[in-house]
């Protein structure tokens, strides 16, 4: 294709887009919130989804709160009993002063926060590490059944719940943006039906002097893809603002406990901007097809 | 001796073989049309409305499939061309509306220009070929203007310019003439003669019995969709 063809394309594109400045500017609306949603629902599961391997790496182990009144003698005698059960590797013991240290560490410049409590609210623990995630149902229940043991902490339930909550968005998230990217589609191919109609009569005189109908066609691909890609252009500002506030917002406010799981912004930017664009390209390219085979016999 | 001569010189351009066209619900629009169009002749088609020339027309442009019979345009047999190829088919055959057709939003020079445009001509070729198409339809001096500062002929030579501009072997004309006052239509067909002079085909189809009679060309007349007529030199013929 000569460079002149393609500026004519281009200029023919924006030349349409412009004729209908309603039908465009709701088009790019419809495109842009599908894509809002779409970035929401992206933004809540890689979350979710790295909240859980989070947990998983940090947690990969079964801890048992040891009751308060036991003495040491009945603590060590646990541990032999739940080295004892089959399928546990090692069962490290964790008193409550060695477990405020690490919290104190883990929150870094935070930790004075945790100065000001008057009593150490954590208890004696042994930390499990299992031979294979296999045996993790048996070792809990094995565990629960023993003497001195308060409560058995293990994230395996969490870790599957917070995936099935993450599972869940995905599904209705994008049941909802199906039906929200056919409404672009929708709205998409009657603004390009309009621009078809303004010029019908050049059209006619394409086809008899030999245009090919790919030379027709392609104006009106351009004005769509232009149309999907604006659309996506805003949703990406709207999406990137809307996440960089509430980032600042929920560091601010909760200090460590949640932004150490929340995904910095310009890792989801580069995925979500690729996303994006092919997404609203493709829905403004797919909405004049339509529009084309319906209404340009070419 | 020169009837040899002449018959070695002719270069069939279109041929019909046993051409039908019905639509539905049974209307025959062609019934069985026999023809040799040779490189270089002007010819009438003449009728009644609705006898088929319209038909005739669209299936040489390949707006519409013959029912039954062939037909070749250069050499090459365009019965069921596919739909990819008819654009190449149109580059060879230009094409002039009684309503003319024009961009209004164009100047004379862009809508001539558009022609060579689309078919993605070099802007060397467009610079070149669009004065000298002006120039032969005598319209050089109104280059810049609009289809709305012009008169009927003017507009009806600004579509032949761009029918001829990229050098179609044929011509087709469906009615030209239909909207002008008889001085005007007779500046047209001057501008048509010339164009068939240098070598292009020329189909025009008209309703114009004083044009037909005067010019002495071929006339294919058409009668419900038969040829009942096909005579070198002709004339009108009948009353409509």
């Amino acid at each position: 294709m000569k460079i002149r063809t393609l500026k004519y394309m281009m200029k023919q594109g924006f030349v349409g887009l412009w004729r209908n400045k309603n039908m465009s500017l709701a088009s790019i609306t419809s495109v842009a919130a599908s894509l809002v949603v779409l970035g929401l629902i992206i933004i809540l599961v890689l979350n979710i989804n790295n909240i859980a391997s989070l947990t998983q790496l940090q947690f990969d182990t079964v801890q048992v709160y040891v009751q308060e009144e036991l003495t040491e003698e009945e603590i060590s005698l646990l541990g032999s009993n739940i080295e004892a059960i089959k399928g546990v590797e090692t069962a490290l013991y964790e008193s409550k002063e060695q477990a405020m240290l690490n919290m104190k560490e883990r929150w870094g410049e935070q930790g004075y926060l945790l100065e000001t409590l008057e009593e150490n609210p954590l208890p004696n623990s042994y930390v499990i590490n299992l031979e294979g995630i296999d045996y993790a149902d048996g070792v809990v229940s094995n565990l629960k059944n023993l003497e001195g043991v308060d409560e058995v902490k293990y994230y395996k339930e969490i870790i599957e719940n917070l995936l099935k909550i993450a599972g869940f968005i995905r599904t209705v998230g994008l049941a909802l943006i199906g039906i929200l990217i056919l409404v672009a589609m929708f709205i998409i191919s009657n603004t390009v039906k309009l621009a078809l109609n303004a010029r019908r009569q050049e059209i006619n005189i394409m086809k008899y002097v030999g245009a090919t109908n790919w030379f027709i066609r392609w104006p009106f691909i351009v004005e769509g893809v232009i149309l999907g890609l604006l659309g996506a252009m805003i949703a990406l500002v709207v999406v990137r603002y809307g996440y960089g506030y509430t980032f600042d917002a929920i560091n601010n406010k909760f200090t460590v406990v949640f932004s150490a799981y929340l995904l910095p912004l310009d890792i989801l930017m580069g995925r979500t901007m690729m996303m994006f664009a092919v997404i609203g390209a493709g829905v403004g390219a797919l909405g004049s097809i339509v529009s084309l085979r319906k209404h340009l016999r070419v | 001796m020169s009837n040899i001569k002449i018959d070695l010189e002719m270069v069939t351009l279109i041929e019909m073989r046993n051409v039908s066209k019905d639509y539905s619900k049974g209307i025959h629009a062609l019934i069985n049309v026999n023809l040799r169009i040779e490189k270089g002749e002007f010819i009438f088609l003449v009728g009644a409305s609705g006898a088929g020339k319209s038909t005739f027309i669209k299936l040489l442009l390949k707006e519409e499939d013959p029912s039954e019979g062939k037909i070749i345009v250069s050499d090459e047999d365009i019965t069921h061309l596919s739909r990819r190829r008819i654009p190449y088919l149109r580059r060879n055959i230009g094409v002039v509306f009684q309503d003319f057709r024009l961009l209004p939003n164009k100047t004379v020079y862009e809508n001539v220009a558009f022609a060579m445009e689309i078919i993605e001509a070099s802007s060397k070729e467009i610079r070149r070929q669009v004065p000298m198409v002006l120039g032969m339809v005598g319209l050089s001096d109104k280059a810049s203007q609009y289809p709305h500062q012009l008169s009927g002929g003017e507009r009806q030579r600004v579509s032949i310019a761009r029918a001829i501009v990229n050098n179609p072997s044929i011509l087709i004309a469906d009615e030209p003439t239909g909207n002008l006052d008889p001085e005007t239509a007779w500046e047209i067909m001057k501008v048509l003669r010339q164009i068939n002079r240098r070598g292009t085909t020329i189909l025009m189809a008209t309703h114009a019995k004083d044009i037909v009679d005067v010019m002495q060309q071929r006339v294919i007349a058409l009668e419900k969709g038969r040829v009942v007529r096909d005579q070198q030199r002709g004339a009108y013929g009948y009353e409509d």
